[in-house]
Parts: structure tokens; sequence; C-alpha cells
């Protein structure tokens, strides 16, 4: 099987401080790895560099394109890149404001990403965004609602009902959890399990919650600055930790 | 089905001055279709890290251990995640879910993660469920508010819900009602019969005698025993 996702020696400095360095790793269809580690680590930089938000200085980001099978994404042209982030890529910033236009209907959020691929048809994309309130529990009678009137985790929601309902493949998560409130973060996390499952999305979600990645990823990396120290599945990374880093990290947390 | 050779466990512990652990040295063991293997030895004597070195939860520091055709010493972590998804299931002691997930879809959800359609593997948690007496009326609530008895059961319906080729079963039977006991013992020799590999913890000398056809001591791979420790 082809990986989704081939990322080779990805480093980014910022003058002379280390964002991230000579990250390499394969994600698979269907898998969803976790990057954990403190803040300052360089999980951030290297989620924004795999996404195409910051330019690396150097390595290869291989996606396996539907139309053209494997490309670096780093040599693609701007528009080829842009088309990626509406189609098969998604985004989903921790602060849904980032991710939303705040001044457009919750159907309006979710339409625009269909529109931007060519979806003319009003009552199909209507549809559609219905659809989509649904499986993210919002009440579909809050499809004219502006996203300010909504709650955090309702934004939240929001924010990737409007990702993935271009059907995308792979999904960058920078702290989707983060700042929802326990029951909230919960619920979250059982809505992105069933999206991974009923979609065969793949996703990279960088995160500080052990318990989270715990719970939905299968792979774990952690870092430390700007390097990867230690990867695996994430229960044996969490259970059986082998770097000193690692082993610091998991004995630092309140039961994860 | 399930093969170790020559596995050994140590820990090393960065923070507490680079201490390093031997837990298990020379461990081999192997177990046919079919077969149920009982593993004895004193609390920390290495049941559990043995257990745990076989489902890849535990590193191992050197050796081979063959799951259903896969080196899990040694193997990549999607091979591993497949191979618990399709061959080794594992009942342990606790349950750990997503809250506010019903517990039907809990114990459905192994069926769902090999692709089998809801109907099915909603059947057969219903199935499950019924067996192990978990009344009708707490199925559509999240296990995380139950008790430590019903939450055992729903881990065993869970951990059945697919006919593995393999199990390891941490102490199934512990603490249930004769009633519940039995079915589990039953799940247990129904998955014997279609030749299910079995390694488990059986602290119930009845239970043991049931259904294991024999012992393990694991006293006999710590590192003092065999005098191997590096």
């Amino acid at each position: 099987m082809t990986p989704l996702l081939q990322v080779r020696n990805v480093s980014k400095r910022y003058g002379s401080r280390i964002g991230c360095a000579e990250v390499s790793f394969d994600l698979y269809p269907g898998e969803v790895m976790g990057i954990v580690g403190e803040s300052g680590s360089g999980k951030s930089t290297l989620l924004n560099c795999l996404a195409g938000k910051l330019t690396p200085d150097g390595g290869q980001v291989v996606f396996d394109t539907r139309m053209d099978g494997p490309v670096d994404t780093l040599t693609m042209s701007e528009p080829q890149r842009r088309m990626l982030g509406r189609t098969d890529w998604a985004f989903v910033h921790q602060h849904a404001r980032d991710g939303l236009r705040m001044g457009v209907s919750a159907g309006g959020n979710i339409g625009e990403r269909l529109m931007a691929v060519g979806e003319r048809h009003y009552g199909r994309i209507r549809g559609q965004a219905t659809d989509w309130l649904d499986r993210v529990e919002i009440d579909q009678a809050r499809i004219d609602d502006r996203p300010e009137a909504f709650s955090g985790g309702m934004q939240q929601r929001l924010q990737i009902a409007r990702n993935l309902v271009t059907g995308p493949r792979l999904a960058f998560m920078d702290e989707p959890t983060g700042g929802l409130d326990v029951s909230v973060q919960a619920r979250l996390l059982d809505l992105l399990r069933g999206l991974v499952r009923e979609m065969g999305l793949s996703a990279l979600i960088v995160t500080h919650d052990l318990a989270v990645v715990r719970l939905l990823a299968d792979r774990l990396m952690v870092m430390k600055d700007g390097r990867v120290v230690e990867a695996g599945l994430t229960d044996q990374v969490l259970d059986d930790p082998q770097h000193a880093y690692t082993q610091l990290l998991v004995s630092s947390v309140l039961q994860a | 089905m399930i093969e170790l050779s020559d596995v050994s466990k140590s820990f090393t512990l960065h923070n507490q001055g680079g201490a390093r652990i031997e837990v298990m040295s020379g461990a081999s063991l192997s177990v046919g279709p079919g077969e149920c293997v009982s593993l004895t030895g004193a609390s920390g004597a290495g049941k559990s890290t043995l257990m745990r070195l076989i489902y890849g939860n535990y590193l191992a520091a050197s050796g081979q251990i063959i799951v259903g055709g896969v080196d899990v010493a040694s193997a990549r972590p999607r091979e591993i995640l497949r191979m618990r998804r399709e061959t080794l299931g594992y009942v342990s002691q606790f349950l750990r879910v997503v809250p506010r997930v019903p517990t039907l879809d809990v114990v459905a959800e192994p069926l769902l993660a090999l692709g089998r359609p809801l109907d099915e593997a909603r059947d057969r948690a219903t199935h499950l469920l019924a067996m192990l007496n978990i009344p009708r009326r707490l199925w559509s609530l999240s296990p995380t508010t139950f008790s430590g008895g019903e939450q055992q059961r729903v881990n065993i319906a869970r951990g059945f819900a697919h006919d593995y080729p393999a199990f390891l079963l941490d102490e199934s039977t512990a603490s249930l009602d004769v009633a519940n006991r039995d079915v589990v013992l039953g799940l247990i020799e129904a998955a014997k019969a279609r030749g299910a590999a079995i390694v488990g913890i059986f602290h119930d000398a009845d239970a043991r005698a049931r259904v294991c056809d024999r012992e393990v001591d694991v006293t006999a791979f710590s590192p003092t025993a065999s005098g191997t420790a590096a």
C-alpha cells in the first residue's frame, strides 16, 4: 500500500533557532497520528510546514494525489496546492474562529467549501450543509445563524463540518479539543473517531493532551526542541516510553 | 498461533539515575490453535508484563514474539495495529473508552473497525450484552458510569465481538457472579472449539480447571531464575 503522506527530512529554522529539524515519517490511509510535546517543541511548526502554511527550509512532503499519484507538495505550483487545501486536505485550527468565516451563516460556512470545488446547485449545497450540521450534532434550525452566536464547542464542530464536507483524505488538526470543556471534548472525540472510521480519513493531530491521543491516535510522535525523540504505537509509547523526555512527559500527567 | 522465543524485557528509568531494571529474560512459549494456557506465578512475577509484550504494548528488548505470522517484537506500528484488529483480541481488566459513547456501540466497535456493516455489528453486540446479563435499559448509555462488575462484562462483550484467532485474557472471570462466570467460560470454550489460541491469567482455580489445557509459571522467566541477566 502506498503511504498517503511521506515526509522526509523536513526542517524549518527561525533565524538561528530551530523550528523543527529533520522530521521523517509515513502516514498510511486511515491512520491517525498524534504529535505531542511541550509548547515550543516544534509540533505546530511541523504541522504548518506539512500543510503548506509555512515553507520549510528543506525536505519533502509527498502526498498521494488522486490524479497523479505521489507528488511533492513543496514543489507543486501554488494553484495546485491551493486546490489540495480545498479538496483532499483539511485543516482544523485550535481556535475555531481562525478556520471559520465569522460573518457568514453556518450553512454558508459549509457551502463555501463546496462552491470552491465547483458546486453551484443551491439546493444540493443546502442539502449537504444540513446533512453535515446533523453529523456534527448541530441543530439544523441553526443553519442560518452566524457562528458568532455559537458556543465554543459548536464552533469547533462547525469548523470540522466545513472542513470535511468535501470528503478530504487527510486532516491536519492543531489542538482540536484545546480550550473546550471536558464534556464537549468527549463529544468531539467521539465524532472524530466516527468520521475517521466511516470516511477512511487520515489525520495528524497536534496536542499536548495525552488522554486525547490515547483515545484518538493509532500512532504517536514525541517532539522536543524541534526533533522527534520517539515514535511508535500510541499505547506502547505511553505505557513503555523509551526516551528520557517521554518518560518525563508521561510521568508528569495525572493518569493519562 | 502464538510463539515466543527467548524474549527479554527491561526498563531503563532515565529520570531516576538511568537505573536499568531487568524484568524478564529467556521467555519462551508456544500456544497452538484451540489451546488455552494459563500464566501462573506470584504477584509481580511478570504475568501481565508477558501479556503486554505479546500485545505489543511493551517493547521487547530481544527475542521473537510471533502472533499469526507477525513478529510483534520487530513489526512496524501499522502491522501491529492490523494484528490487533484482525488476529489478537485482548480482554484487559479495565474498560477504556471514549466517554459518552453508548454501550452498544462500544461493544460493536471492533467489528466496525473491521469494516463490517453496522447492522451486523449491532446484532452481535446485542447478542453478547444479553448473554452477559447487561440490562437492556443500559445499552444506550455510556459504560463509564456503570458499576465495576458491569464495566467488566461490557469489556468482555467487546473483547469477544470479533471471532479472533487468538486471545489474551487478563483475569476475565475474576469477581464475576456464578452465572456470569459460566457465560464467560462458555465463550472461552466456544472460542477454543473454533480453534482460537488463548493465553490468560486465571486466579480462579475452578475456571482454570475447566478451560485451561496447561499452566506456565512465569517465575521461570525472571532474570534471577534463569541467571542470564546482563
